[in-house]
């Protein structure tokens, strides 16, 4: 890997300016850029002096700068609290501590990786992303967009009322997921992402009452297919669908508890 | 070329550096051979060091970012080192000792950060430093003996 | 005795936590050229051209080598005592590509980057053959991995390459047909184990430079300097006199270095240039073109009676050798001799083995040597016919195993001198709490908590062709210093051997140096493997440290002008005349040895040994198993192993733990994959999962030491065998808790959760 031009950018502005040109890479946490031996960057533009790396609290939203470090998070006590600790669940078996204090928040969501286990929590939690033009919009929306030359700022995570639960399947406990799900309940909805199957993680919705009525043995089959899996080294499609159906259905069982 | 400022174990330095040069690179490059690589995809931890005080590695980290920040390797922090090394040692847990020094500076991070850790969190907070020779139960004995003695000592 | 049985701590421990410079890389010349292999993406091609001349050009390109330069004799990279029985081979670089991953060019440059961009404007023609992937299409096939003239196998071990054959042997004892038709129960299994990675944390990695007398030095992180200098003199067609081999620490080896993976390359390349060289295989180089461990297909017929005597074992392994045949005909052999053993109550038995050339990745030594995979293959079928029998499988083994003072027929007709194998399996079944936990208990939440054994062999040195030697001097003010052969790669055997010559010596660990290896300066060792170190060559101190003591005492009979040489008496610090009473010290005597003497106050003395004495070991595992997930969470694994006298604790104890997580690894998540070009799909941590902290329950280790009367103090082995018993424990635990039998590892979960699925629809 090489880089031509290194820049700590000292506003969004020179950021934004910066990646609009060709072969222009916004930095995260730098975690796999080494994977890459044959890549060449013209401009490797640094968030890191923006002030990014904060988690500020309102009364109804958490708002997450992009440079945020996945260990931040999974240390946050009122994120845990927030998530029913369902987002310490998904980041305590990202490889270790050390990879959790370099990777961020941003550099996961853009990377729009199929095995992350970040966007598919944060996809059942309906979180929002700021850009620096775009704006803010859904993360679902963003998922399958990207963030194109358009720089990541923020990610908004709404403390609106509801039960939430993550689980994944691994090989080993800090391997890819081979499958990874998240439920998150409100009273009115409930809402579910399927992840590492193994390409990008969807959302799957149902009225909460609906969801109830039917259970969760026949919501997460539902669920289960619905959703299309591949095969790779880690597990085939069969087992993925199967193990999404029996993750989907615990997970339910957890969020909806008296319920059902 | 770019030049960056900072903190190598407590002394101020400067560098001219390539800008996509990795962190565990330059560190060897300016002496400090206790920094290893094991793998190349951020799976092993043997390349720990940390960076303001919180541990990463510097296999995935651009030597540029450390431009205005703090860096410590294990050659900064021998005085502990020698301290956890007779725990080990007594376990026979550092065997080979190629994993030791990202290992080392790992778990005096955790110790910094978590009291009275059990087992599990332990294991937890390590995860990401392999071992290939002691299946890991040595390791958690001498840390379990070193941070009572740490403890007992602060007292 | 004072130093034996306590664990003292290693003599190197402080530098290596604290993280001193001390490995190959770290004492390397700043200097040294860098050295890289371009690789062949195809994995069975004959290169056509290579067109060098722009790499070549790029500024700090100092050679490219190709299969032209180099010289046209065969040799092996098995790191193994005369006569050597791999086959030799190999060419530093050979036009004929046999596996993905096999080198095309060398190139050596001042620095990375420049080498780098080299390698990737080489340009190669190739002209690509079919490959023979799959083992057990290999003999005979139309597609010959070895088809050179030149190909020389140095003893015969029924090697044929035109045949893709590499070895093969076999051997009946008693009327092995006859006793399985009179067998009442017959379990026929065939079993498989893949290529597992030793994955020690230093990848392979040397450098080598020309010393003031223009000889070749070589500097190496190796298990077996002295064959190291063989290797690299016969590669390079030099005299070995003109190769001097450097051991400095080592970051693991488990057999990887074993074998002259790549000393080869750099040594060229300074010879060539006369400059230094260095070449640090990255983890996928050492993931992919490396040693591991052989493939295997065991095939177990077992008969017995109904009341669980087991009447005959035959066992037919087919061995992978991959594209070369480092370590085949030998690796081979143990997994029949250190298997077969463990149930010596048959009336026959047979073994026979073949092991076969293909285009895939050549397998060398690694930690048991075969002896894995026989003891997975042999340990399953006992549990399984344990299953059959409706008996508990302690108490079949009960019935059917070694003991001490009996022959063992399929083990060189050798006695069991120690031998507490009963014992261990004893014991074990307590500590695991068998009666108790057999064979499954269903926990609330559905989870399947379970239990399984097995037992496991190994050897302690090569019988009659493994060599140690030592060498201790006395030292100003009388301290010793200790030379060996034997390499030390982290197990701490310069401490261990210091431990033996301090009781020797009746002195403290501390008055010993310990000095390895350095090929012009230390006494011959074959190396350290095939469990040898602490068993031979710690015999090889124990007879050093008698000779010295004669030696000493022939100068202190001078100095006290005694004439009964042998009457004087030392205790460590001095010697005394107990005739007159007159005594002089150790630090006398050694600082008058200084001035006016002709006594030299140091011996050497090697050892071989007639027989290679199995330690034992018990390994028992308690599993959970999630009925729904098919995930397979590891709870205890209790061990009990019988090593002889244990000279230091803490260091046995640490190797018992890490080669159960090393069997773990293989057993549950350690897999290699190949695409259908040959291509290894695991080819780094991240795809390759090793055992990590969380995967751990608890780990208990105890030992039940026999007596090994041809051993240190009674001491055996301990390194290899602790790696045997995970595998075919965890297995059974796996088949305890789900009635599915898993004859291939490792046992992912989606395997154990579409075997469930599968049962479930058969008996819907």
């Amino acid at each position: 890997m090489q880089i031509a031009q290194y820049t700590k950018a000292q506003s969004l502005t020179e950021a934004w300016e910066l990646h609009q040109k060709r072969h222009s890479v916004i930095l995260g946490g730098c975690c796999w850029l080494r994977l890459s031996p044959q890549r060449m960057i013209q401009h490797a533009i640094d968030l890191s002096a923006l002030g990014l790396d904060t988690i500020e609290e309102t009364d109804g939203e958490f708002r997450i700068g992009a440079m945020t470090s996945l260990r931040s998070l999974e240390v946050s006590a009122a994120l845990e609290c927030c998530t029913d600790g369902a987002l310490k669940e998904a980041l305590r078996h990202i490889v270790g501590v050390q990879f959790r204090n370099m990777a961020t928040i941003g550099g996961s969501i853009c990377g729009r990786f199929g095995f992350s286990d970040v966007i598919t929590l944060l996809l059942a939690l309906d979180a929002d992303v700021v850009l620096y033009k775009g704006g803010r919009m859904k993360l679902e929306a963003f998922a399958a967009t990207g963030a194109g030359t358009d720089v990541l700022t923020h990610v908004i995570l709404s403390k609106a009322g509801r039960g939430t639960a993550y689980a994944s399947l691994r090989l080993n406990a800090t391997d890819f997921p081979i499958i990874a799900c998240a439920v998150s309940g409100s009273a009115e909805a409930v809402r579910c992402a399927i992840g590492a199957r193994p390409s990008r993680a969807v959302v799957l919705r149902a009225v909460r009452q609906d969801a109830a009525a039917q259970g969760p043995a026949k919501m997460a089959r539902q669920w289960a297919d619905a959703v299309s899996y591949g095969s790779n080294m880690r597990g085939s499609a069969e087992y993925r669908r199967d193990m999404a159906e029996v993750l989907c259905r615990r997970l339910l069982e957890r969020v909806m508890g008296a319920d059902v | 070329m770019m030049n960056i400022a900072y903190l190598l174990n407590g002394k101020k330095e400067k560098s001219d550096i390539e800008p996509g040069m990795m962190l565990l690179d330059f560190l060897r490059s300016k002496g400090c051979h206790s920094v290893k690589c094991g793998c190349e995809t951020t799976n092993c931890g043997l390349c720990t060091v940390w960076l303001n005080e919180k541990p990463v590695l510097s296999c995935a980290i651009l030597a540029a970012r450390i431009d205005g920040q703090r860096v410590t390797t294990l050659e900064g922090m021998q005085e502990e080192a020698r301290e956890l090394a007779l725990y080990m040692g007594r376990e026979g847990a550092e065997q080979c000792g190629f994993c030791n020094p990202g290992f080392v500076m790992n778990v005096l991070a955790m110790v910094r950060e978590v009291t009275d850790p059990t087992d599990n969190e332990i294991n937890e907070y390590l995860s990401g430093n392999l071992c290939r020779c002691t299946g890991y139960a040595s390791h958690l004995r001498a840390l379990h003996a070193f941070i009572k003695a740490k403890g007992a000592v602060d007292v | 005795m004072k130093e034996i049985n306590r664990s003292v701590m290693k003599k190197d421990a402080v530098s290596l936590v604290t993280g001193k410079p001390v490995y190959t890389e770290d004492i390397a010349p700043e200097d040294c050229l860098v050295v890289k292999a371009l690789r062949s993406p195809h994995a069975h091609a004959i290169v056509k051209r290579v067109q060098t001349k722009t790499a070549a050009g790029v500024p700090g390109i100092v050679c490219i080598i190709t299969s032209e330069d180099v010289p046209q004799k065969r040799f092996t990279i098995a790191g193994q005592t005369y006569p050597e029985l791999s086959p030799y081979d190999r060419l530093i670089l050979d036009p004929h590509i046999r596996y993905v991953g096999d080198p095309v060019a060398l190139v050596a440059g001042t620095d990375v980057a420049a080498v780098d961009r080299a390698l990737r404007m080489i340009r190669v023609e190739y002209e690509v053959l079919k490959p023979l992937l799959d083992v057990r299409d290999a003999r005979d096939n139309t597609v010959i991995v070895h088809s050179e003239e030149d190909w020389k196998s140095l003893v015969n071990v029924g090697g044929d390459n035109k045949r893709n054959i590499v070895a093969q042997s076999g051997e009946d004892w008693g009327d092995v047909e006859g006793e399985l038709d009179r067998a009442e129960i017959v379990i026929d299994r065939t079993y498989h184990t893949k290529q597992v990675q030793q994955s020690m944390m230093e990848t392979f990695r040397s450098y080598s430079y020309l010393d003031a007398y223009g000889r070749l030095v070589v500097v190496s992180s190796t298990q077996v300097p002295f064959h190291i200098r063989r290797i690299v003199a016969t590669a390079l067609d030099i005299p070995k006199s003109q190769v001097r081999v450097i051991k400095p620490r080592i970051g693991g080896g488990f057999g990887a270095k074993q074998s002259a993976v790549m000393e080869v390359y750099p040594s060229f390349i300074t010879k060539l240039t006369g400059r230094p060289a260095m070449m640090i295989y990255s983890r996928e180089e050492s993931m992919t073109v490396s040693s591991p461990r052989h493939e295997a297909y065991v095939h177990i017929k077992l008969g017995a009676d109904r009341d669980g005597m087991i009447r005959v074992i035959s066992l037919e392994s087919l061995w992978n050798a991959g594209a070369y045949g480092d370590h085949s005909p030998t690796t081979v052999t143990l997994s029949g001799h250190k298997s077969i053993p463990l149930y010596n109550q048959y009336k026959a038995f047979r073994f026979n083995y073949e092991a076969l050339y293909t285009n895939t990745i050549a397998a060398g030594a690694y930690r048991g040597y075969g002896a894995p995979q026989g003891i997975f293959a042999l340990e399953s079928a006992v549990n399984e016919l344990a299953a059959e029998l409706h008996m508990d499988p302690v108490t079949l083994r009960l019935k059917n195993i070694l003991h001490q003072g009996e022959k063992m027929p399929a083990y060189f007709n050798e006695t069991a001198l120690s031998c507490h194998l009963e014992q261990c399996l004893l014991r074990v079944r307590d500590m695991i709490g068998w009666d108790r936990k057999y064979p499954r208990q269903v926990l609330s939440n559905g989870h399947i908590r379970s239990v399984g054994l097995s037992l496991a062999m190994q050897g302690s040195s090569i019988s009659n062709v493994d060599v140690a030697s030592a060498t201790i001097k006395v030292n100003d003010d009388g301290f010793y210093s200790l030379s060996i052969g034997a390499t030390d790669m982290g197990t701490g055997c310069d401490t261990i051997l210091a431990q033996i010559a301090a009781e020797c010596l009746q002195c403290s660990v501390d008055n010993i140096v310990t000095y390895g290896v350095d090929t012009d300066i230390s006494p011959y060792d074959s190396g350290s493997y095939a469990s040898s170190t602490t068993y031979l060559t710690g015999k090889a101190v124990e007879k050093t440290c008698h000779t010295l003591i004669k030696r000493m005492k022939a100068r202190a009979a001078a100095a006290l002008q005694c004439h009964h040489t042998e009457l004087l008496e030392f205790d460590g610090t001095t010697i005394t005349d107990p005739d007159s009473g007159h005594c002089v010290s150790l630090r006398d005597l050694a600082n008058g040895a200084m001035c006016t003497n002709e006594i030299a106050l140091e011996a050497t003395e090697a050892h071989f040994s007639p027989t290679s004495p199995p330690p034992y070991m018990a390994g028992a595992a308690e599993i959970e198993v999630d009925p729904e997930t098919g995930h397979i969470d590891l709870i205890d694994f209790a061990a009990v192993v019988d090593c002889g006298t244990v000279i230091n604790p803490a260091l046995a104890r640490v190797q018992v733990e890490g080669g159960i997580v090393q069997g773990i690894g293989m057993a549950l998540t350690e897999d290699v994959i190949l695409d259908p070009k040959g291509r290894i799909q695991n080819n780094s941590f991240m795809q390759y999962r090793l055992p990590c902290r969380m995967d751990m329950g608890t780990i208990r280790v105890e030992f039940a030491p026999s007596y090994e009367p041809n051993g240190p103090f009674g001491a055996k082995s301990i390194g290899e065998v602790v790696i045997n018993t995970s595998g075919p424990a965890i297995a059974d635990a796996v088949y305890n808790a789900t009635g599915i039998r898993f004859t291939e590892l490792p046992i992912t979960a989606e395997k154990v959760y579409m075997a469930l699925k599968h049962k479930d629809c058969k008996t819907q």
